[in-house]
């Protein structure tokens, strides 16, 4: 019974992880940019909602009523300023301005924050809660609703790109910037909206990570980026679906990797991605279009 | 060494190619005599001031490691730490099976390279970022495994149990001594291997990397080598790291902080170029000096500084130097020079250099340049 618990309780952490994924996979698929800054700024999400509810006290559910409009236009400026900037360059510079900016953000928030562990919404009865099936299987309502959240979120951005008329403007950047250019589209606008979306979705995964677990100025290089990687890769590259794939197949290789000892979970995360990586690079759910 | 031991046999009249503007034997001298006063440097300072140069060796190290990587490989790697971890890691098991750190050092970097081989196949399927990633994955996972040796001393770390005991100052200056070989080996194989064929390889692939391939270069076993090599070089930082703390811990040795040290430091400097390195390692010693007391501070400047240059001045300090001065300390391209500018300086006599090398036209001016530097989105291709 140990066993289907730690099953179950992957496959709803592995939606945490699609959310942190989504971002990544986003600003990948439209402007050929890897955001290395990508956990960083969930975990500054993270950080703004703490200030948000420490100061107007909104429900930490809501907060991200707040956060997330902030980290849009946060998205938009950096894109269309530092890292249009970069992409006028070359692949490798953008690589080193969001390096650069991940390594910013992450000892900015240690010397004007602290090293200390954040959480979000301790003592709120909705997400310390939990039900019970059976006698050993304990489900937390907060697990189901980041797991809801991530579906919605991942149905929304796929809807968004293959049915809205500014998703089909983003892919047709995506898939040819000049031909865009030529029938009037301003590009730089339409990745500062990517942008815009992406840091969204990030800071719906710093404030779903804060709720889950607690953060600190590292957790967005050595959890969140490297976790959302490994959904990526896991799932393969530029789907969507595969994302949700990659996350819960990682979140469950966890979470069994706990089982068998409890300070394995990690390894046994990374060992899947590893494995991954050696038998099926194309990852997991292969995009259609190539068969 | 002389001027005329560097010039490469032209079919054309009156043409000449060499390997740098000025006489080599020059630039060899003066190597020599810089690592002489560097290594009479542990008789005039302090010890606080012979750490900071054993952190600028192990930093210098991994630098010229990264330059080789980024700026001539094109392979962005975010995981180099990984090698300074495993060559940390690998002096500790040496010494704990009473071999002398100092033999565990080049014992390590080997290992470190042999450890590049299996590494390199696993990330060699993913492209520049996702490249970047995977190097950073990879570190995280073999941390993991080397914390679960309760014999390594597990999460924490532990001491090397057989440092030579009795005179520190005299082991201090071992030290020094070791890193600037390890520094000087670094620096010197980076040099050679730019010189000759995988210098021409990797120009070529940097370049047009199906043009590269279909003339015959192969691109994979290319990158791989570098690879192996930037093993070696950060297994050996790494390796020297252990030496100067006489300890090893899991978390500050895979920390990823050495990557953004090494390669804020290469781009600040100047990629691509042999010499930026060494600059930019300087402004990094400075920064991090200056900022001590503020603790993350010096990272945080650190970054914008290097943000700020490569945004800015793609090539880095040294492209603003060279911009000025014209002169290359490592060439490792070559010179073109037509007659008409051999004619100007006297024939087969390469004395100083004229300044002006833009001045000259496409054709009939006083000398063009084949150097393997960077060629696309740098001004001065002659």
């Amino acid at each position: 019974m140990d066993w289907v618990n730690a099953v179950i309780q992957g496959v709803l952490v592995g939606g945490l992880y699609a959310l942190f994924a989504c971002g990544l996979s986003l600003m990948f698929g439209v402007m050929k940019v890897v955001n290395l800054a990508h956990g960083d700024l969930a975990v500054i999400g993270g950080y703004l909602a703490v200030g948000v509810i420490a100061v107007t006290h909104v429900p930490v559910l809501l907060s991200f009523l707040v956060v997330v409009p902030l980290m849009a236009i946060l998205g938009y400026v950096l894109q269309r300023t530092v890292i249009q900037a970069a992409l006028n360059r070359s692949v490798l510079t953008t690589l080193i301005v969001t390096f650069g900016l991940s390594v910013v953000i992450e000892n900015g928030l240690l010397q004007f924050v602290n090293a200390n562990s954040h959480s979000l919404g301790t003592g709120n009865a909705i997400i310390t809660d939990s039900f019970q099936i059976g006698s050993q299987i304990q489900i937390a309502y907060l697990d189901l609703l980041i797991f809801a959240v991530a579906v919605v979120v991942l149905l929304g951005l796929q809807y968004f790109l293959s049915r809205a008329k500014y998703g089909r403007l983003i892919r047709a950047v995506a898939d040819d910037r000049e031909a865009a250019q030529l029938s009037g589209v301003d590009y730089r606008h339409v990745f500062g909206i990517a942008a815009a979306l992406a840091f969204s979705t990030a800071a719906l995964a710093g404030i779903a990570y804060g709720m889950y677990s607690q953060f600190a100025p590292t957790t967005g290089t050595d959890t969140i980026l490297l976790f959302a990687f490994a959904a990526v890769v896991i799932g393969g590259l530029g789907s969507l679906w595969g994302t949700l794939v990659g996350g819960v197949v990682l979140g469950v290789a966890q979470l069994v990797g706990s089982q068998i000892n409890s300070s394995d979970g990690l390894l046994a995360g990374y060992i899947v991605f590893l494995a991954v990586l050696v038998v099926r690079p194309q990852g997991l759910v292969a995009r259609r279009a190539q068969s | 060494m002389t001027a005329t031991g560097t010039t490469v046999r032209s079919d054309i009249e009156g043409f000449r190619v060499t390997r740098s503007r000025r006489n080599v034997a020059w630039t060899g001298a003066g190597a020599v005599v810089v690592i002489a006063i560097f290594a009479y440097f542990p008789y005039i300072i302090d010890t606080g001031t012979r750490d900071i140069m054993v952190q600028g060796f192990i930093v210098l190290t991994l630098a010229s490691m990264w330059n080789l990587l980024a700026g001539y490989a094109g392979l962005v790697s975010v995981g180099q730490q990984v090698f300074v971890g495993l060559g940390a890691y690998f002096v500790l098991a040496l010494n704990i099976h009473n071999l002398s750190m100092f033999t565990a050092l080049p014992i390590a970097a080997v290992g470190c390279g042999i450890a590049a081989v299996p590494l390199w196949w696993l990330v060699s399927r993913l492209r520049s970022g996702y490249f970047a990633i995977a190097t950073w994955v990879l570190a995280a996972t073999v941390e993991l495994v080397i914390d679960r040796f309760p014999s390594l001393g597990s999460g924490t770390g532990m001491a090397l149990p057989n440092t030579p005991t009795g005179n520190t100052t005299l082991l201090e200056a071992d030290t020094y001594w070791i890193g600037l070989a390890v520094t000087v080996v670094a620096l010197a194989t980076v040099y050679l291997l730019l010189r000759g064929r995988v210098g021409l390889r990797l120009t070529a692939i940097r370049d047009d990397e199906v043009a590269a391939r279909s003339c015959g270069v192969r691109v994979g076993s290319t990158r791989m080598l570098v690879f192996v090599v930037a093993g070696i070089g950060c297994g050996a930082a790494g390796a020297l790291l252990a030496i100067s703390q006489q300890s090893v811990q899991p978390g500050p040795a895979f920390s990823v902080q050495w990557t953004a040290e090494m390669a804020f430091a290469v781009v600040i400097g100047g990629l691509g170029t042999i010499e930026g390195p060494i600059l930019g390692t300087a402004v990094f010693l400075i920064l991090q000096q200056t900022l001590s007391s503020y603790n993350a501070w010096y990272l945080i400047v650190l970054g914008l500084v290097a943000i700020v240059v490569v945004l800015v001045a793609r090539r880095g300090l040294w492209g603003l130097a060279d911009d000025y001065l014209h002169v290359r300390l490592f060439p490792v391209g070559y010179w073109l020079w037509t007659p008409s500018a051999l004619a100007a300086r006297g024939r087969g006599r390469f004395g100083g250099g004229r300044r002006g090398r833009r001045s000259g036209g496409r054709r009939g001016g006083r000398h063009g340049q084949l150097r393997g530097g960077r060629s696309r989105g740098s001004k001065d291709t002659g």
